[in-house]
């Protein structure tokens, strides 16, 4: 099993009164302060040299924009450093937001640096963009997948097909590809895909024998898509395994439980959508044409059917935007333009009262380091993936808080997590080749994941 | 016999690799109807009334709904050429045209780029020029509700606007909307609903009978667009309403359709 260390680098000195009036999107940076975004960067490089030390396997990053709630606005700027000051663990970029980026070839050269100047330790990845990176970097969001698609397929073609060659596109378009910083991993780093459950990506990675990457998803519909991968596997001839297959798991401990369960509180003020989202408001995470036919449609009925299912982490929308769309609706009918009005105590106390729902579903796990082995095991049993990253130490947490729970994690939890996956055959990409395993002799896949350790 | 003057229908004309669907509603002397950003609303006081006397043809613009996307549209000035070709392969030039917001936009183009397909143009509150003063409405950064209320207003007292979206979309509407909405972002997500050259490429229109029609409080394309088309068509006629915002064909109906039938004749 590989495991990485990830937290997403708030900038955590922001009041929670003003994140549950704005969500982390729309928040003026007005409130930021750069002495303490100074500190807080290299803070966080600090825990990346320390999570290497500690022997986590890999360090994960990611990228946001225009928000508090993530540090790394370019997160090619931190792994260049990482490469250069680390020297073992893997470099885990998941993923850079191909549709926003612009210029997909300076992106192939850039991470062809940062692979050769870390001596070949760079995993990488893609991914959309959230909604509102689309504004923040004015990507056209109604050609977001398309971007995508022949954004990968360039930077791939760059790392891969002996130059000079000439490229026209739909999107992008270049004379002359000739690119001399190439990968040291041949034919090009690995891939690892994160996501939210997409059906659409989750597909993709297995025509493509990425492994697939869930971030913090709800078990039961996390095993469903594994069943999708499989299949779509299956089309391609292949039997997926353990290193298909990722899992981003919230974990915070402390010497006590009542001291874990105070820092994972904290959590819901910075966790990307643990419970209750509270990243932006859905017009910024719902651009025009950013979603799927189909993903629209689901949109349309929770915006316009009072009696829609509303609100789940990840695959809806946040309470406190659903409030907010509520209540412009009403302002629609009443015929006002207004801006709807957030009762932060009362929000505040809904997240809080969130929590326990938030624990039972394991979307966040929490305790002493004796408490939350057996919920890992669990996690581990359902889901069987061959990666395993712990996402520690979001929200307003002290930089005291955040060593000691990646210490504890290090010291108690890993080892305990490791034995779990041998005995479970949780191979890695690293171990196994993702895509080498053949179908059985029937030629119908074996079963990924399941769901009967939940009942035990 | 005033209903079955008023019916309408679709029809379906095939445009390059492009299933068009048109509504097609009265008789007489065709007048091609360009619909706005969110859409086709439906049949309006409007439309009844004028095709009484015309032949009232609505496309639907490729990709907003019922119409699919065509993979090559990719701005306006391609919308624009779709329409020439429909024009030219209907036989309808030169036709009397009226454009929406968007619509006015697409229309303005089409005139920019071959003026003798028109007889007559009426935009009113088009897009497509950068307002000297304000902004055109980032409707992107709103949901279609929001969207919806900006463009009247007074919604409350907007008689028509109660009909179409009063209590809040329907889930359908709700979805036409987004494809609409995505559809505008793959046309004009940047520059921002505009086209930097058409000021200046509209010169070629000069003596083409235009009316530009605007609300004075319009909240989604400021009206100081207004004195730029002006400006960019030599003979333009500017009118514009009082206490009315985008949408004055249905904030201010009946003195609409009687401008409107005024200048067509």
């Amino acid at each position: 099993m590989h495991i990485m260390y990830f937290t997403e680098r708030p900038y955590r000195h922001v009041s929670n009164d003003e994140i549950i009036k704005n969500g982390f999107f729309g928040l003026p940076n007005q409130q930021f302060d750069a002495q303490k975004g100074a500190q807080l960067l290299n803070e966080y490089l600090d825990e990346k040299t320390l999570a290497e030390e500690l022997g986590f396997d890999g360090v994960m990053l990611n990228e946001h924009h225009d928000t508090a709630f993530c540090m790394g606005s370019v997160m090619n700027v931190e792994a260049s450093i990482l490469a250069r000051i680390t020297k073992r663990v893997k470099i885990i970029l998941l993923g850079n937001p191909l549709p926003v980026v612009g210029n997909p070839l300076r992106l192939a050269e850039e991470l062809s640096m940062i692979d050769m100047i870390s001596g070949g330790r760079l995993v990488t990845g893609w991914v959309r963009g959230a909604g509102s990176e689309q504004f923040a970097t004015n990507a056209n969001p109604g050609y977001n997948r398309e971007l995508f698609n022949e954004a990968h397929d360039l930077v791939v073609d760059a790392w891969t097909k002996p130059g000079p060659w000439r490229y026209e596109g739909k999107h992008f378009h270049y004379r002359f590809v000739d690119p001399w910083v190439l990968p040291l991993q041949k034919p090009h780093p690995p891939i690892w895909i994160p996501g939210l459950l997409s059906p659409e990506t989750v597909i993709w990675c297995a025509q493509h024998r990425y492994p697939y990457v869930a971030l913090a998803t709800f078990l039961e519909p996390t095993v469903e898509l594994w069943n999708i991968y499989r299949d779509a596997a299956a089309k391609e001839g292949y039997q997926v395994g353990p290193e298909n297959f990722g899992y981003l798991q919230k974990v915070f401990v402390a010497e006590t439980e009542e001291k874990a369960h105070e820092i994972a509180k904290w959590d819901m003020f910075g966790g990307a959508g643990i419970g209750y989202s509270l990243f932006g408001q859905p017009q910024w995470m719902f651009p025009p044409g950013y979603n799927s036919k189909e993903a629209t449609r689901r949109v349309a009925r929770q915006f316009s059917d009072p009696n829609a299912v509303q609100g789940s982490p990840f695959g809806g929308f946040a309470p406190s935007s659903e409030e907010k769309i509520a209540q412009s609706q009403i302002d629609v009918r009443a015929g006002a333009w207004t801006q709807p009005q957030i009762d932060v105590a009362a929000t505040r106390k809904k997240i809080f009262d969130a929590f326990p729902q938030v624990e039972r579903s394991m979307q966040v796990i929490c305790g002493t380091p004796k408490s939350v082995i057996p919920k890992i095991r669990k996690v581990l049993e359902v889901l069987r993936p061959g990666i395993f990253g712990f996402w520690q130490n979001d929200g307003p947490i002290s930089a005291a808080d955040r060593v000691m729970n990646m210490r504890l994690i290090a010291n108690e939890v890993m080892p305990a997590t490791r034995e779990i996956a041998n005995e479970l055959g949780l191979v890695s990409p690293f171990d196994v080749k993702p895509g080498s395993r053949p179908l059985p002799a029937s030629g119908v896949p074996e079963s990924v994941g399941s769901l009967a350790p939940l009942a035990s | 016999m005033a209903q079955e003057s008023t019916a309408w229908h679709e029809q379906t004309v095939k445009v390059d690799g492009t299933e068009l669907v048109v509504v097609k509603g009265g008789s007489g002397r065709p007048l091609l109807v360009l619909h706005e950003e969110l859409g086709h609303p439906g049949w309006l006081k409007w439309h009844a009334d004028i095709a009484r006397r015309r032949t009232v043809l609505i496309p639907l613009h490729p990709g907003f709904g019922r119409t699919e996307r065509a993979e090559w549209i990719m701005n306006m000035r391609d919308m624009a050429g779709l329409y020439a070709r429909y024009l030219k392969e209907s036989s309808l030039a030169p036709v009397d045209v009226i454009g929406f917001s968007l619509g006015g936009w697409i229309a303005a183009e089409m005139a920019a780029a071959n003026p003798s397909q028109f007889r007559k143009m009426a935009l009113v509150a088009p897009m497509g020029i950068k307002p000297p003063t304000g902004h055109i409405l980032d409707f992107f950064q709103m949901m279609a509700p929001q969207q919806m209320v900006a463009s009247v207003l007074d919604p409350a007292n907007t008689a028509e606007y109660g009909d179409l979206y009063g209590g809040g979309p329907t889930p359908l509407q709700f979805e036409n909307f987004e494809e609409a909405r995505a559809q505008c972002a793959r046309l004009a997500w940047q520059p921002f609903m505009h086209n930097p050259s058409l000021p200046h490429l509209l010169g070629v229109a000069a003596g083409l009978p235009t009316l530009i029609v605007w609300g004075k409080d319009d909240a989604v394309v400021p009206v100081s667009a207004a004195e730029s088309y002006r400006d960019a068509i030599a003979g333009a006629r500017v009118i514009t309403y009082d206490k009315c915002g985008h949408r004055p064909e249905i904030e201010r109906s009946a003195e609409f359709i009687c401008e409107l039938e005024t200048f067509f004749g």
